[in-house]
């Protein structure tokens, strides 16, 4: 195929025309400074409240409630660090899973040593937290859960309604990051009792460099920049305004043709699993088969590794990324495969290819039939699958 | 990020495979970090590497690394082939980035680890070569899971 083949959607997206084609003016023509007091200014202000609103519809929030970032990464930092100095002598206890973004984890492991205590839920084979296990684990210290709502690797959806009501009724604020899910399945604020949300612009056809935290009304939280009246103050420096314009027009197409989209990527999903799993021998999916975003497809293959095999699929045109160490520059494979236990070798195998809507069945079929090559070569150059082969002849 | 000789010898591995009744037989590495290598070496009366081969399970660095040692020391005498550091197959290959260091190590020791079995299995020392410490050929038996 000529065309590259772009499977690699939860990493990032391709901006929306209509995402860029809002933003463009905002360069050029309209750029005032949010803050100023002449009609430039006052254009931009308009902008960006309008993509409040929008954004703030989409969850079911007030526009106050939505506060401008820079992605994903920073609403986690903030989110969690601010909590935790806010609601600090209330209680040191912070609960959140063995999944979770590095955004979220090592923010934990900032407050773990600066005298917070954290609980890290286990997650069961398919990749879902154990709720008795965080029932269990709530003390009258808990001052925040944090649970992401769909998992970066593997896809799966956490049973946020549940752990929503878990919160309130012990009077504990909860954090979602919302990073994957958003724009991907819906997301009520209200109905599902979450206190505080991130979420991330490129994720959903939007720009990068911009994304919201969501912090419910009465919520305390600290600043997380200083020095301006931006954001409620919360958040200072001058607004991002072409970005936010830009989140603003992909949240407005995401939303609107939310349900069919997804269901094209689930058609599409489900298509290719069914075709890895008929045509490539030694294969696990990794993650819930249903409870998992409709764009997400994460197989892990025996025998061999997975930089390797991105290497060549790359060389195919072909986007994909994996939970090999070697692709993460250290030497330990994917914590979230870890946690649902694969072996350290398996780990190292996995595949992760995320659909977008625009992707086809015809591009399906040539990437499966370039996996299946790749890994039949890569397994004649393993000795783990010689080993493996060897084996099976002798017990014939 | 790698040169277009890993990328050459990564896509097209010399010597890949195994020799049959091999002179001597090397596993290094582990699974946990994601790199196995494997050399065989089929070696004559006069102590001449006269083939060698690799297989390896890892990433294009692995490979590339395997690949490259293999040609090293193929045609070489026993005492040159314990010449062959990883910074020579480092060199060879124009370079490695910094976080992929070890795979060449790997392929010095899994060099080192087919002349010590072939040493044992002739009940001789070859001198300078000392017993490799991740030799991983004996254990973790058993231990599958199928899908």
């Amino acid at each position: 195929m000529d065309r590259l083949i772009y499977l690699d959607n939860a990493a990032t997206t391709k901006c929306a025309p209509e995402a860029l084609e809002a933003m463009l003016p905002y360069f050029t023509e309209y750029y005032g400074n949010p803050s100023s007091i002449y009609s430039l200014g006052a254009e931009s202000k308009k902008a960006v409240s309008g993509a409040r609103k929008i954004i703030a519809g989409s969850i079911h929030a007030d526009p106050a409630e939505i506060y401008f970032t820079a992605g994903g990464s920073e609403s986690d930092n903030w989110a969690i660090a601010a909590t935790a100095e806010a609601y600090g002598d209330r209680g040191k206890h912070i609960i959140t899973s063995k999944i979770e973004h590095h955004a979220v984890l090592h923010t934990c492991e900032y407050l773990q040593k600066r005298g917070f205590q954290i609980t890290y839920i286990d997650v069961d084979e398919n990749g879902i937290i154990k709720l008795e296990e965080l029932e269990k684990a709530i003390r009258p210290d808990t001052i925040l859960i944090s649970i992401m709502f769909a998992n970066n690797e593997i896809g799966t959806l956490q049973p946020i309604a549940q752990i929503g009501k878990l919160a309130k009724e012990h009077g504990i604020l909860f954090h979602t990051d919302g990073v994957q899910a958003y724009g991907h399945v819906p997301i009520d604020v209200e109905e599902l009792h979450i206190d505080l949300l991130s979420a991330s612009g490129h994720k959903l056809y939007g720009p990068k460099g911009i994304g919201f935290l969501y912090i419910r009304k009465g919520v305390k939280i600290r600043s997380f920049i200083h020095g301006g009246a931006q954001e409620r103050k919360r958040r200072a420096g001058t607004e991002n305004v072409p970005g936010i314009v830009g989140f603003g027009a992909a949240v407005k197409k995401a939303f609107a043709g939310l349900e069919e989209r997804a269901e094209t990527e689930r058609q599409l999903r489900d298509y290719l699993i069914a075709e890895i799993e008929a045509k490539i021998p030694h294969c696990r999916l990794n993650g819930d088969r249903k409870r998992r975003l409709p764009g997400n497809v994460n197989f892990s293959f025996r025998f061999i590794e997975g930089e390797s095999l991105l290497i060549m699929l790359d060389m195919k045109k072909i986007c994909a990324s994996s939970g090999s160490a070697c692709t993460s520059g250290s030497l330990d494979p994917s914590h979230v495969l870890l946690a649902i236990g694969l072996p350290h070798e398996i780990a190292h195998g996995s595949l992760r290819l995320t659909l977008s809507y625009e992707n086809t069945k015809e591009e399906l079929d040539y990437v499966v039939e370039a996996v299946s090559e790749i890994v039949e070569k890569l397994r004649k150059m393993s000795p783990l699958y010689e080993d493996f082969a060897k084996k099976g002849t002798e017990q014939e | 990020m790698y040169s277009e000789k890993v990328m050459d010898h990564f896509t097209n591995p010399r010597n890949m495979g195994e020799i049959e009744n091999p002179s001597g037989v090397g596993t290094v590495g582990n699974a946990k970090c994601g790199d196995i290598m494997r050399i065989y070496l089929d070696i004559d009366e006069n102590q001449v590497i006269r083939e060698c081969t690799f297989k390896t399970f890892g990433c294009g660095a692995a490979v590339a690394t395997s690949s490259m040692a293999t040609e090293l020391v193929k045609g070489k005498t026993i005492e040159e082939a314990l010449k062959v550091t990883n910074k020579a197959v480092m060199e060879a290959l124009d370079g490695l980035p910094p976080v992929k260091v070890h795979c060449s190590l790997l392929a010095e020791e899994a060099i080192h680890a087919a002349l010590w079995d072939y040493a044992q299995k002739n009940k001789i020392e070859i001198q300078g070569l000392k017993k490799p410490k991740t030799d991983i050929h004996e254990e973790e038996e058993g231990e599958e899971e199928e899908y």
